[in-house]
């Protein structure tokens, strides 16, 4: 009997191996699958169990913290937002049921501690446990204050301020917000998803599908001299209005500005200066120069990828972005008219680059990620994006937008005893649904940077559905919000 | 002599101190009273053992000295991972250790003589399968689950199915040592397939059937899996016909087709196997659970404590019967893919020694018996982990020596009592000059 006993053995021997197999198939081989499945809320669950990290402002202001609720093996940490709707935008939310948005999505590993798995297995066999490192922003509290409570007075949109030689991103507001610490109330949350014209849940400043109007001037100027289609000195002849692909384009008022050149034409928003340029300069150049800005791609910001939108020109039937290849009507496109769309944050890192001689910095709201224990573990380096002017060209670019606010369309932007360069827009929307269908109704806009001379902060403000200009509703909120920076330093 | 026993003792120590060093990591994982409770409670495991093996070292001074450490081992593992998902439950499962040891030395104490059993193989048949019927009966019976697995009169509560194997094993080693030469000479071939003779076959047949529709009656389908692998390896074992297997096989194949869609509780228990996300919450969340903690344990597991058995903030179970189904899927989570290994590792040391026990033992009676006791062991743990790993249906039976539960425990210190004393009997005769042609010549 002795043969089939040890035959015996090898069966068990073998039954038990398919064991060892199974159990290395769940654990190993398909645990990743198996941690996706939506059946699985272990994930969730052990998330909780880890004090997530906090969010804290420049100064130290708490934005976001985890407190733990429960005892025991009950105890888990739920996301508390002291700060309440003043960083619903950019920073997001973070629940079990209803998950992550923004830049609690985008930072979530560091947040929970999940940073590198080799981290984790060390910890695992030090026994220490899961803790998630605190994030320090580049967000000022006071700015963002004034820029929320502007926005509110003003009507609905966005002001981004980005630090032009660092991309630190010091502002970033959304009008109307919403408090993240409603997000796990149910009556609450069905309210903000249901809200589909304020849309309290969309960050206007990365997500908005705004025209840019008169402010994307700079661009086509910035392309022009850059290409040497034109230096300062070029004349342009600028009639009342042109005729483009059989469309009138006229300037404000119908004026005839005879022959000008860039500042004059900068100052005072000369469209058919601008619709002539873009057309002397030709749809490639002028491609090639927003996506230099940042145009046409993700913004490379530190925010979750899904809300953010890229812009650009596109067709409004199929939600399609057009190419330097697709027929589009270029004078249009060159005073940021025709099918362009774009968010404040893109308007934002155009002001940015030409106030930072040129050199567009990739645009980042965390300034540095600390450990449990006080000490630095990561910190944002600078990065350059693009270079999309010359430092020659973005002293020409500063000069003439020195004149919009000086003496031009964008007076109320002037902060006494600061030299401000800037640029208005007015983009007309009329019959847009959003604002109600309207006749009169504008896209209002302004953006720059200030001081003109030695750049410290560019910021971009744009309120929507407003039958006001660019200068009367958008330039004061840029004022004060740069105000704000500038005496906060 | 006693160099078996000295062996014995040496694997006892590191057993301890492992349960020593378990408990302190549930303590510093609870982070409260780390101070030297578990000192203590490895200490009180250490006594336990050590008054066990004094207690071998005077009435089975050869036997395996291997078999009980392992065990031992299970049982610490066992303790600590009960202890870590409930303290009271650890408290039992303690008590149910020393009533196991108890019901161990009596075992060894009166069955000396272990022929004994073969003598009564009819009425310990008779009584395997009268209690398997106890749970449902009125009154005593219990329904877990829709299966009738346990029997409760006043405070005594236990199991039947798992004393019913081992007196069924008995029962097969005895009649196949009896009939194995017949069975063997009197096979006919009968279209090309070699069936056993139905005269010497018949009451096997009829004692295994009649188990076979207990277990159907009581729904016990884990304890009739075991039961049926039980019988197709002493079968196999004893005549050396693998056509019998097949044949077996065959058998269980129509019988399982026919319950699985005749009985609606089988039908769900394979459904739910094959198409476990059907219904996530429901009838798919106990082996959805399973896996799911499995896929979080990895290579090195969460840490002994640091697995969740609850939804925080509730009482609602996260991976359902956590201390007895489901023990094995814990044990993946908190250790990981290696920890887990290292029990099924020490499973299969035990059946190695138990197939050893067999192989020396010279007597067919004493091979049979060893040969059985080992396979239904070895059997048990894999219908169990192959239940929650999803290898086959899972159903409710116990992961030996580790799942909380008094009746498992006290039967598996009974089987392994009965293990011991083939073991030392053959040792004790291979040992002697002279002995073993003698036993062999009787055999």
């Amino acid at each position: 009997m002795n043969r089939q006993i040890i035959k015996l053995f090898g069966f068990i021997v073998v039954l038990f191996a398919i064991l060892v197999a199974f159990t290395s198939y769940w654990s190993v081989f398909d645990a990743k699958n198996l941690k996706a499945q939506k059946a699985n809320k272990r994930p969730l669950y052990e998330q909780q169990q880890i004090p997530r990290g906090r969010i804290l402002a420049a100064d130290g202001t708490v934005i976001a913290k985890s407190v733990a609720e429960g005892r025991g093996t009950g105890k888990r940490y739920v996301r508390h937002y002291p700060m309440g709707a003043l960083f619903g935008h950019p920073i997001g939310y973070s629940f079990e049921e209803e998950g992550q948005s923004e830049f609690e999505k985008f930072h979530n590993a560091e947040l929970t501690g999940e940073e590198s798995e080799f981290g984790s297995i060390l910890d695992q066999l030090t026994g220490q446990k899961q803790e998630g490192e605190q994030i320090v922003t580049n967000l000022d509290p006071k700015a963002q204050e004034v820029a929320m409570s502007e926005l509110e007075a003003a009507g609905h949109g966005a002001v981004v301020a980005i630090e032009p030689n660092t991309g630190a991103i010091k502002v970033m507001a959304s009008n109307p917000g919403y408090n993240p610490n409603s997000i796990p109330l149910p009556h609450k949350l069905a309210k903000l998803n249901t809200d589909e014209v304020n849309a309290p849940l969309v960050n206007r400043a990365t997500f908005a599908r705004y025209p840019p109007g008169s402010t994307f001037k700079v661009v086509t100027a910035a392309a022009g001299l850059e290409s040497g289609v034109i230096t300062p000195e070029t004349t342009i002849n600028a009639p009342g209005s042109i005729i483009d692909e059989g469309h009138e384009l006229a300037n404000d008022g119908n004026q005839d500005w005879g022959d000008i050149s860039l500042d004059t034409a900068l100052t005072n928003s000369v469209n058919t200066w601008f619709g002539q340029l873009g057309q002397k300069l030709g749809q490639d150049r002028l491609f090639t120069m927003m996506e230099k800005f940042g145009f046409n791609a993700k913004p490379p910001i530190d925010l979750s990828e899904e809300e953010l939108f890229e812009s650009g020109v596109y067709d409004y039937e199929t939600g399609k972005m057009l190419t330097r290849r697709d027929p589009v009507d270029l004078a249009r496109v060159a005073i940021g008219q025709e099918r362009l769309l774009a968010t404040p944050l893109q308007i934002a890192m155009v002001a940015a680059a030409v106030a930072n001689h040129g050199k567009l910095m990739k645009p980042q709201i965390w300034n540095r990620v600390v450990n449990t224990d006080g000490s630095v573990t990561k910190r944002q380096e600078p990065e350059v994006y693009s270079e999309p002017v010359s430092t020659k060209t973005a002293a020409e670019l500063t000069t003439a937008m020195e004149g919009v606010v000086s003496e031009g369309t964008g007076t109320n932007a002037a902060i006494s005893g600061v030299p401000v360069a800037g640029k208005t827009g007015t983009a007309e929307v009329p019959g847009n649904k959003a604002c109600g269908g309207g006749e009169e109704e504008n896209q209002a806009w302004f953006m720059g940077f200030v001081p003109a001379d030695n750049p410290k902060i560019a910021i971009a403000a744009s309120v929507e559905c407003t039958e006001q200009f660019g200068n009367d509703v958008a330039a004061p909120i840029f004022r004060d919000v740069a105000e704000a920076i500038l005496n906060g330093e | 002599m006693s160099s078996a026993r000295n062996r014995e003792l040496t694997a006892l120590v590191p057993v301890a101190l492992l349960l020593t060093a378990g408990f302190a990591a549930v303590f510093a994982q609870e982070g409260s009273r780390l101070g030297n409770l578990s000192v203590i409670y490895g200490a009180y495991f250490f006594a336990v053992c050590l008054v066990t093996h004094i207690y071998l070292r005077i009435r089975l001074p050869d036997a395996d000295p291997y078999l009980f450490p392992l065990v031992a081992l299970l049982t610490a593992f066992g303790l600590v991972m009960v202890y870590r998902i409930d303290e009271s439950l650890a408290r039992d499962q303690a008590n149910w250790f020393v009533l196991g040891l108890v019901l161990f030395a009596l075992t060894i104490q009166f069955l000396r003589d272990y022929e004994i059993l073969e003598r009564y193989r009819y009425t310990i048949a008779a009584i395997g399968l009268l209690i398997l019927l106890a749970p449902r009966l009125p009154g005593i019976g219990q329904q877990v689950n829709g299966a009738y697995l346990g029997v409760k009169i006043g405070p005594l509560q236990f199991q039947p199915a798992e004393f019913s194997k081992i007196a069924i094993v008995i029962f097969l080693a005895s009649y196949l040592r009896e009939n194995r030469e017949v069975l063997i000479v009197g096979a006919r071939r009968v279209l090309g397939v070699t069936l056993p003779p139905l005269k010497h076959f018949g009451p096997m047949l009829v004692v295994w059937g009649a188990s076979m529709f207990m277990l159907v009656f009581i729904r016990d389908l884990g304890s009739s899996l075991m039961f049926f692998a039980a019988f197709l390896a002493l079968l196999y074992v004893a005549t050396g016909r693998f056509s019998f297997v097949v044949i077996g096989m065959a058998m269980f194949t129509v019988g399982a087709w026919f319950f699985a869609t005749t009985v609606p509780h089988v039908h769900q228990r394979v459904e739910i196997w094959l198409h476990p996300y059907h219904d996530p919450l429901n009838s798919g969340y106990q082996i959805l659970q399973s896996i799911f903690a499995q896929a979080d344990g990895g290579l090195f597991g969460k840490g002994f404590g640091q697995g969740l058995i609850t939804i925080p903030g509730t009482h609602r179970a996260l991976l359902p019967a956590a201390q007895t189904d489901t023990i094995y899927s814990l044990i993946v989570n908190e250790l990981g893919l290696f920890g887990a290994c290292a029990v099924i590792l020490i499973y299969l040391l035990i059946a190695a020694r138990g197939f050893k026990i067999a192989l020396l033992a010279s007597d067919g009676f004493s091979k049979l018996l060893a040969t059985g006791l080992t396979a239904v062991f070895a059997i048990q743990a894999f219908v169990i982990i192959g239940g929650v790993t999803r290898v086959i249906p899972l159903t409710g039976v116990t992961l030996p020596f580790i799942s909380y539960g008094g009746s498992s425990i006290v039967a598996n210190f009974v089987l392994l009592a009965l293990l011991l004393l083939v073991s030392d009997r053959a040792r004790r005769e291979a040992a002697e000059p002279g002995g073993r042609a003698l036993a062999l010549g009787s055999a």
